[in-house]
């Protein structure tokens, strides 16, 4: 798979980065040659393997609907690293558009 | 030219459990911001998602109760979309394998019926709750992040406004009635999407959909597909294009409004989420869950009006919640007679909850004090007008009618050596009445009525004074 700059802008404007234009050429660059590194294992035959999106021999792992309060540290800690907060909120820059359907 | 409409729906549910579908965080209403939350919901790294088993019972209740068929293996998948309501910058979902595939339910529009394809049926988490601000600010709350939903995804089945209102209304009352969703659209626990595409009558290929999403209420839904079929059809009727695009529901106006043109495919880089292992169903385990599946409304309405014999407006009235049928078969069963518990639950129970704005879950009445009270009404214990101070207080205070009523000394007076006399007496101090009675005036007699009410303060039985009454008055 090639690896061009208008894939990178793309994944960069999904991601919401900005990236200066030399950045879009690094990482160019660099994205290319991490995936052309991971395409050395498409030339593994795997003629008759059954695919899978798993390797651990396990499944069908549940956990039953007992509710609890998060006990571990207070609320404060699990909002110490939120930059910007309100009354208890997380506040942030507002962005109406959604490029989601949920 | 004619036209023809084809219409999809999605709808979200947001399944009925106590903890959350990957973290053991409580699912809660109207908690402090951000304090049903734990690290799993905020993504801390190192966590991992653990399913909750619920999820699935109550998700595949909803596919059996909609012929779905529920997969032998599912699995999770990610959604990539980076937005402040998401700290994963993905939402685990069900994209390649979901619960359950090709159901259907039936709908009837004009008198006709159809059925209307689920072309299948998945569970994923909620994202957390943006509240956007006029400073340019939003502000987040996670406590929703993480709650379980199951979208029900229609076939493209619908062709009017009136089906795809009539396919809601059906579906609506077929989860409601399984327990698994509080489905109120009021209160986000049921959500619905829309898509509507219209060609040219005997062309074959499908038009260009447009979504509206972010619909609150059912009348809304066929209001603006109304309005969007005959917007359609004027912009290809002069020679225009339709826009792959959202638009949202005006409703000052009842106009649909474009919200944003679609460039493209949305890119959401699905992959199999890699922390959570495949799930098998096991079909022991779906024959469990169908056993447990309540009767649906439609059971139950045949029940209320072939076995009972209760009216159908009346049936309906108690069909609007699974609680308040719930509450009413109770009853029954607890040995009150249908038609009388049906006219208490519709009028005194729904009157006293509409009246306080609270639900049947928030007051202390139980089924069995209904039932007992309505025993005492039927045999004469006490009249219907003591059986309302009797109700008032089991409903504030959960007391037992039966001990009220011997306490309080209201025990209906039926006895005949008492009301005999007292008969005699009323009438022969009332000759008018003896005459207007006479003379076929039947208001003569709930006089009469009246004065044994006052003299007994309303402990006498009405239906035996009356026959002691037309008696009396038939003598003389």
């Amino acid at each position: 798979m090639e690896i061009t700059e208008e894939l990178i802008k793309h994944v960069a404007e999904l991601s919401r980065l900005e990236f200066s234009d030399d950045e879009v050429e690094t990482y160019t660059k660099q994205m290319d040659s991490i995936i052309n590194m991971a395409n050395e294992l498409s030339e593994v035959d795997t003629e008759g393997v059954e695919e899978t999106v798993q390797v651990v021999d396990r499944d069908t792992v549940f956990r039953e609907d007992k509710p609890e309060h998060w006990q571990g540290q207070n609320r404060e800690t699990l909002m110490e690293n939120v930059p910007e907060k309100a009354n208890g909120f997380i506040k942030v820059p507002v962005i109406i558009e959604k490029d989601d359907n949920e | 030219m004619n036209f023809k409409s084809t219409i999809g729906l999605e709808v979200h549910f947001e399944l009925k459990t106590k903890s959350k579908i990957f973290s053991p965080s409580p699912v809660s209403y109207g908690a402090k911001p951000n304090t049903e939350t734990n690290v799993i919901d905020w993504a801390m790294p190192g966590v991992l998602p653990m399913v909750n088993k619920d999820v699935y019972r109550l998700g595949i209740m909803v596919a059996l109760a909609t012929n779905a068929h529920v997969l032998p293996t599912t699995h999770f998948d990610r959604k990539n979309y980076f937005y402040p309501d998401n700290p994963k910058a993905y939402q685990i979902t069900q994209f390649f394998q979901p619960l359950a595939r090709d159901g259907y339910i039936e709908v009837e529009v004009n008198g006709k019926k159809k059925r209307i394809g689920i072309h299948e049926m998945h569970i994923e988490e909620d994202a957390g709750k943006n509240t956007h601000g006029t400073n340019g600010f939003s502000y987040v709350d996670l406590n929703r992040q993480g709650v379980p939903l199951l979208e029900v995804v229609s076939e493209p089945d619908m062709e009017t406004p009136e089906e795809a209102y009539a396919y809601l209304e059906k579906l609506r009352k077929i989860v409601q009635f399984t327990g698994a969703s509080d489905v109120k659209m009021e209160e986000g626990s049921m959500r619905v999407d829309t898509n509507i595409s219209i060609r040219p009558a005997g062309q074959k290929e499908l038009g260009t959909k447009v979504e509206m999403k972010n619909l609150n209420s059912f009348d809304h839904v066929r209001r603006s597909l109304a309005y969007e079929q005959k917007r359609q059809e004027q912009v290809l009727l002069s020679g225009g294009r339709i826009q792959v695009s959202t638009r949202r529901f005006d409703e000052a106006t009842g106009k649909t409004v474009l919200e944003r043109v679609k460039e493209g495919a949305a890119d959401y880089r699905y992959f199999p989420e890699p922390d959570i292992a495949p799930d098998h169903i096991s079909q022991e385990w779906i024959d469990e869950i169908a056993k447990t599946l309540p009767k649906s409304a439609y059971e139950r309405y045949d029940d209320y009006v072939n076995k009972f014999g209760i009216k159908p407006y009346d049936a309906n009235v108690l069909l609007q919640t699974k609680e308040s049928s719930d509450f009413f078969d109770a009853a029954v069963a607890a040995g009150a007679d249908p038609t009388l518990a049906a006219n208490w639950m519709n009028t005194q129970v729904n009157g006293y909850l509409n009246d306080n704005r609270v639900e049947l879950a928030d007051v202390k009445l139980t089924p069995e004090n209904l039932a007992k009270m309505i025993e005492l009404i039927k045999d004469g214990t006490i009249s219907s007008k003591i059986a309302k101070k009797v109700f008032a207080e089991t409903i504030e205070n959960g007391t037992d009618p039966k001990k009220y009523v011997e306490e309080k000394g209201m025990v209906q007076l039926s006895d005949l050596s008492v009301l005999e006399p007292m008969v005699k007496k009323v009438v022969d101090n009332n000759p008018q009445s003896v005459e207007d009675f006479k003379n076929g005036k039947d208001r003569a007699i709930g006089f009469l009525v009246g004065q044994i009410m006052k003299e007994t303060r309303g402990k006498a039985n009405p239906k035996v004074v009356n026959k002691l009454l037309n008696k009396e008055l038939a003598s003389r």
